[in-house]
């Protein structure tokens, strides 16, 4: 018997570090350390750089798990979509059984070490937001509603609740404010994406917005979740997370934010096909910034505060 | 059959043997560090029974 006895031919495609890597979603995990960062340095207990660094290392990878999960379930209407067929699995570069194993594998160890590292409830926080990602939003929700991306939003909010539950130990309001932040920024966020990635939920069969209620309904829905997530996004600025530099930054980003939603709602679907939904590419470009500009005026605010110049 | 040092599938994966080498070298000093310190903050208490011995 040779010592490897599973030879794969020669010329056939061999899996490279590099596409597990992506399996994890790099882009949204980048999101996840940023905003978990964020709730982290701007709750009032300071944690040892050693442990920071650490547990949101840990919370990282267990987002990351959780996207190899949500890649091993989708891969069937990934392949039909556009916007996913060249991940991993779609393109044939990741087996699916690998994808399930490395998600799982990945979900144990990063739940187990965040609870070594902070405690066992910022550990129960992670487990509960992986199991909301791949069960109840990829299984469930996803493609037998079209609230989907409403409740499952919640999965992407978690993450600077678990910060701040890694330096205090527990919740509090500031924690809750900025997980709505996330929750009332999704829906108009991903609406837009649907408006402009026409067919492509259409052909998975997703129950997304645009298919179940039409184009219309999503712009209409788009402007009522901006004008809720505006007002919460400026109320924020008066809480004990906020501080002027943030009121300013949430005003001027509101304002914008809500001009793109009533330019999004005011628009017929003809002019949008006609110049290949410019409009709403540029939301949803700016809704990348607003989000990252709101936690960043978040950390710039706790930051601030060792000098006596942060917050009210 | 004897066991061949250098099978093609070893060059094959040298990169992502490297690879998951290098990451759990990583991941072994972060406990390391971690534990270290854990053990050094001031909140770090022996179990009782240890206490006692």
């Amino acid at each position: 018997m040779s010592d490897v006895s599973y030879n794969t031919p020669t010329g056939e495609y061999e899996t490279q570090l590099g596409d597990y890597f992506a399996l994890l979603k790099p882009r949204v995990m980048s999101l996840v350390v940023f905003t978990a960062l964020v709730g982290l340095l701007a709750a009032p207990v300071p944690v040892h750089p050693v442990i920071a660094f650490c547990s949101i290392l840990f919370v990282a990878i267990g987002a990351g798990a959780s996207g190899a999960l949500n890649m091993w379930w989708d891969a069937d209407i990934d392949s039909v979509m556009r916007r996913t067929a060249k991940r991993p699995i779609p393109s044939g570069r990741v087996p699916a059984g690998e994808a399930l194993s490395l998600g799982l594998a990945l979900s144990g160890l990063s739940v187990m070490m965040l609870a070594l590292s902070a405690n066992l409830l910022a550990a129960g926080l992670l487990a509960f937001t992986i199991f909301f990602y791949a069960v109840v939003y990829s299984m469930w929700l996803k493609r037998s509603t079209p609230q989907n991306i409403v409740i499952g939003g919640a999965a992407g909010a978690f993450p600077p609740v678990i910060g701040w539950v890694i330096a205090t130990g527990s919740f509090s309001v500031e924690a809750w404010l900025m997980f709505a932040l996330i929750f009332m920024w999704t829906p108009p966020h991903f609406w837009a994406l649907a408006l402009f990635m026409k067919s492509d939920y259409d052909d998975a069969n997703v129950p997304m917005l645009t298919v179940t209620h039409g184009r219309r309904s999503t712009r209409l829905h788009i402007i009522a979740y901006t004008v809720l997530l505006a007002v919460l996004a400026v109320g924020t600025g008066v809480t004990a997370i906020g501080g002027p530099l943030y009121l300013a930054v949430a005003i001027v980003l509101n304002i914008m934010f809500l001009k793109g939603a009533v330019d999004i709602w005011r628009r017929p679907e003809e002019a949008a096909i006609a110049d290949d939904y410019r409009v709403e590419k540029k939301f949803f470009r700016l809704s990348l910034w607003y989000l990252f500009a709101h936690f960043g005026a978040i950390l710039a605010e706790a930051a601030l505060r060792p000098f006596g110049l942060g917050g009210w | 059959m004897s066991l061949r040092q250098e099978h093609e599938i070893h060059t094959r994966r040298k990169g992502r043997n490297v690879g998951v080498g290098l990451m759990l070298a990583g991941f072994v000093v972060l406990v390391l560090a971690l534990t270290f310190t854990k053990v050094t903050s001031g909140d770090f208490e022996l179990p009782k029974a240890e206490e006692l011995r």
